[in-house]
C-alpha cells in the first residue's frame, strides 16, 4: 500500500537543512535544494531569494520522473545524477536514499568534480536521515498528525 | 501522497486533473490561476506544444489557508490527454492525493471519455492506488455547447459509484472553483483520517 502521508519534523528537518547548508558552502556553489519525489520542495540553501524554488522543485521531479521512465524503457533502475551545463549556471541534480532528489545549482567558482565529490559525502548523511525518518512514520503510534481537525476547520477555509 | 512539515508548518497536497484530450483540464487552471490573489498563487507552468498541447504538464500552486497554524498548500496537476502521451500522465498520478476527471460533455466524445477514465483506472491501480479509495470528483465540461449529452445520460454512463459531481463551462469559469473547492475538501477529510 501507498504510503498516505510524509511527514518532516522539526528535528530532523534542522539536521537536513545544516547538511544542505555545508554542502552549499564547501561545494562553493550557489543553491541547494532538497526535492520529494513528488514535487515538495522539503529544504533549501543558498541565494534562494530570488528563486522560484516552488516551480524548480515540482520541474525537477518531473524531470527526473522522466528520465527514470527512460531508463526503465531501456532496462535500468534509474539514472542517479543528471548534469545539465548553461552558459553561466549549471544544474547537478542526484538522487537520495532512492527517494529524494538533490540538486545543486553552480557556476564557474565551483567545478564538476569538487560538486560530485560534496554530494557524493552530503547524500550518504541524508540517507541516514531519511531512512530514520521513514522508520518514524511506520511506527504504528505515529498515527496521523491531522486526526484532530474537525470538518467545521475544513469548512472555514472555503468560507469565503 | 501528502507532505506534512512540523518546522515550517505547511500542509502540501496534490491534485491531478484528469481526461480525454481538449476536454478542458488546461482551462481549468488557466482560470484558476486568472482569479486568484497574487499573494495565494506561485507560477503557472505550461509544458506545452508549439499548438498549445499540454505535452508532460501544467503546474498550479496555491495557498487556500490555514487549518491549526498550518499553511495549507495545493499543487495542481494536469495531464497532457491525448492517448498516446501515456508513459507522462503515469509520471505525473505519482504521489496524487485527490483526481478530478474532467468530462467533455459532447456527445461525440463520450467514447473518449470513457477511454480515458479507464486509463485512469488502470494507471492509478499500476502505483497501487483504487479510484474508489481516493479522493474524486467529476466535472461535466463544455455544457455550453449544441451538442452536450444530457446530465443524466454523462452521470449514467461516467458516475456509476456516484461520487460529486459538477457541470462546468471551463472557459467562462462556471463550475470551476465549485470543482475545486470539492475535491480539496475531500482530499483534507481524508488527510484528517490518516493512515
Amino acid at each position: 500500500m501507498v504510503s498516505p502521508q510524509f511527514v518532516m519534523y522539526e528535528e530532523e528537518f534542522n539536521r537536513i537543512s545544516a547538511i544542505c547548508d555545508r554542502l552549499c558552502r564547501e561545494s562553493n556553489s550557489k543553491v541547494v535544494f532538497l526535492v520529494d519525489k513528488n514535487g515538495q520542495l522539503i529544504a533549501a540553501a543558498g541565494q534562494v531569494e530570488n528563486l522560484d524554488t516552488t516551480s524548480l522543485a515540482s520541474l525537477t521531479a518531473g524531470n527526473i520522473a522522466a528520465t527514470g521512465g527512460l531508463a526503465k524503457l531501456i532496462g535500468e533502475k534509474e539514472f542517479s545524477i543528471l548534469f545539465h551545463e548553461g552558459e553561466r549556471d549549471n544544474l547537478h541534480i542526484s538522487i537520495v536514499a532512492g527517494r529524494v532528489i538533490l540538486v545543486v545549482i553552480f557556476d564557474g567558482r565551483s567545478s564538476l568534480g569538487l560538486v560530485r565529490l560534496r554530494v557524493k559525502k552530503a547524500s550518504q548523511e541524508l540517507a541516514v536521515i531519511f531512512d530514520e525518518l521513514m522508520r518514524k512514520l511506520e511506527d504504528p503510534a505515529a498515527g496521523s498528525p491531522f486526526a484532530e481537525i474537525t470538518d467545521e476547520d475544513i469548512d472555514n477555509l472555503f468560507s469565503d | 501522497m501528502s507532505f506534512i512539515n512540523y518546522s515550517s508548518r505547511e500542509i502540501n497536497c496534490k491534485i491531478v486533473y484528469y481526461g480525454p484530450g481538449l476536454c478542458g483540464k488546461t482551462t481549468n487552471l488557466q482560470y484558476i490561476y486568472a482569479k486568484t490573489n497574487p499573494e495565494a498563487k506561485g507560477k503557472m507552468i505550461s509544458l506545452a506544444t508549439e499548438t498549445e498541447r499540454t505535452l508532460f504538464f501544467d503546474f498550479l500552486p496555491l495557498s487556500l489557508g490555514e487549518i491549526r497554524g498550518f499553511k495549507t498548500r495545493f499543487h495542481l496537476y494536469t495531464v497532457p490527454g491525448q492517448v498516446f502521451y501515456d508513459a507522462s500522465r503515469k509520471l505525473i498520478l505519482k504521489g496524487v492525493d485527490g483526481v478530478v476527471f474532467v468530462a467533455d460533455s459532447q456527445l461525440e466524445r463520450m467514447e473518449a471519455n470513457l477511454e480515458s477514465m479507464e486509463n485512469l483506472r488502470v494507471n492509478l491501480a499500476e502505483q497501487g492506488y483504487d479510484l474508489r479509495a481516493i479522493p474524486y470528483v467529476l466535472q461535466y465540461n463544455k455544457r455550453d455547447l449544441p451538442n452536450a449529452a444530457s446530465i443524466e445520460e454523462l452521470h449514467r454512463l461516467l458516475n456509476p459509484d456516484n461520487v460529486p459531481e459538477f457541470q462546468s463551462i471551463a472557459a467562462t469559469g462556471w463550475g470551476v472553483f465549485d470543482t475545486l473547492k470539492a475535491i480539496a475538501k475531500l482530499v483534507l477529510q481524508e488527510l484528517k483520517k490518516g493512515r
